[in-house]
């Protein structure tokens, strides 16, 4: 039979990860793009580092952040009743801070690559700097942000450091599919090994494919 | 300020801007900046009544910045840049006006059409918006069958031809009911004939909107064609062989 759960956990937390990453990756890409201020690459720096701290180092620094024990997890526990570690959320915040710089790199390469006179333009029809961004720099930019969300889907769903780390490995809560290849091969289940990391893989290559295209596309035009 | 006189190779045209120049006002330009990156200084001053004002000038020379700064698009260092009595920028001042609340048209040397959005999107952009869509597609399409463009309407910019383009961006200009209009050398893509036909749609436009039109150039003859005064600059300064401006100081 074939593993659903822990896919099915994959794609719902990679989706709701990479939503937020969307959301939250593009408005920064946007201020980097677009801003003169001279601590701009600092920001650029902290946004990118999950790109190339270990994972594991990541998710010793989240769970310091948002453990129960610290003063966020304190004020999200009392809000919201429930801790973050070792939870769902847990595991959306993982995945969403080792995606998030896949998301502002591309977005931000994407926006920049906008003729700046399109922008322009747009302000001296009457736009306001918002109009502008939403009518002409997003949508000029949107197969490079379309490509940044996809990325980012493919990295949520590939992660583990940071997810074992801060959600753990709870079977039908945290488990994803990539922490049920690892329990399966420990338990010497090599059939449901193969047909989680067949699935994964396949979507993997898929997305690769579909981001190529995009900015393929993207280059011709 | 050094009060511009006018030539008047401009003809007939001139003559009704100068009757419609009671009811507008002039642009009055002072500007200075320095790029220390590449040494390039600004300094000048003059004025554009209602009527075409060429800008005249080798490249290099700083008519495109000045346009910039008119526009808002660029901040200069000091100066002051005012349509009548009131200041658009002032630097003692402090008054900055954002860009997208001078109502200037700018139409750029590259066009800078929307290549995502229709010729008829294009032209609406800039309109009022308490105007109807409907009322804004209406005015649109008339603006375009007035540059005889109706045909590429419903058309992206990556179809237009040089000439279409061209006409395309000067509707989408004046669909913005502007105080000002701003030129960079908009006939450069053009060849001789197309070059002829706009000529006469553009003072066509300075006749009927009598608002000041700002044109920069660096070809002799289509700032005499065009030009009620022209203003010549060199590496950022007013000539100073400017003969007109010796007359006058």
């Amino acid at each position: 039979m074939f593993p659903w759960e822990p896919l099915a956990l994959s794609l719902q937390i990679a989706t709701a990860a990479t939503l937020v990453a969307g959301v939250l990756g593009v408005a920064i890409a946007t201020w980097l793009a677009n801003s003169r201020a001279s601590w701009r690459d600092l920001v650029d720096v902290a946004v990118t580092a999950p790109l190339v701290l270990p994972p594991t180092v990541l998710g010793y620094y989240l769970l310091v952040l948002l453990g129960r024990r610290s003063a966020l997890g304190h004020a999200v526990e009392a809000v919201f009743g429930a801790p973050i570690v070792f939870t769902r959320a847990g595991a959306v915040v993982a995945a969403l801070v080792g995606s998030l710089p896949f998301v502002v790199k591309t977005a931000r390469a994407a926006l920049e690559g906008v003729d700046r006179t399109f922008c322009q333009a747009a302000r001296t029809l009457g736009a306001g700097a918002l109009r502008a961004f939403f009518t002409v720099q997003l949508p000029l930019a949107r197969r490079g942000i379309v490509a940044a969300l996809m990325l980012a889907f493919a990295r949520c769903l590939g992660d583990f450091g940071i997810t074992l780390m801060v959600a753990g490995n709870i079977p039908g809560e945290t488990q994803t599919a990539s922490l049920a290849i690892y329990d399966a091969i420990q338990e010497h289940q090599e059939a449901t090994a193969s047909k989680l990391a067949a699935a994964l893989a396949v979507t993997a290559v898929v997305i690769l494919y579909a981001v190529n295209r995009l900015t393929a596309a993207e280059h011709d035009s | 300020m050094i009060p511009e006189r006018g030539e008047s190779t401009g003809g007939g045209a001139a003559a009704a801007i100068d009757a419609a120049a009671k009811d507008s006002e002039t642009l009055h330009v002072r500007v200075a900046l320095t790029r220390a990156a590449s040494g390039f200084s600004l300094d000048l001053a003059f004025d554009v009544p209602p009527g075409i004002t060429v800008l005249f000038g080798p490249s290099g020379s700083g008519k495109s910045t000045t346009l910039a700064a008119i526009a808002g698009l660029v901040r200069p260092d000091a100066g002051r840049v005012a349509l009548g009595s009131r200041a658009w920028f002032d630097a003692s001042a402090g008054v900055d006006l954002p860009v997208h609340e001078r109502r200037v048209a700018y139409v750029f040397q590259s066009l800078a059409l929307f290549p995502h959005k229709t010729a008829t999107d294009n032209v609406t952009y800039g309109m009022d918006r308490r105007l109807s869509r409907e009322a804004r597609r209406e005015r649109a399409r008339a603006l375009l069958g007035r540059f005889h463009v109706s045909h590429v309407g419903d058309r992206k910019p990556a179809t237009f031809s040089g000439g279409e383009a061209q006409r395309v961006a000067l509707a989408r200009a004046l669909g913005m009911s502007p105080r000002v209009i701003l030129l960079d050398e908009p006939f450069s893509a053009l060849d001789a004939a197309l070059r002829a036909a706009l000529f006469e749609d553009v003072l066509g436009i300075a006749k009927d909107l009598a608002v000041p039109v700002l044109m920069v150039t660096h070809e002799k003859a289509e700032a005499a064609a065009l030009a009620d005064r022209t203003v010549r600059l060199e590496t950022g300064r007013r000539r100073p062989d400017d003969s007109r401006q010796r007359e006058q100081s």
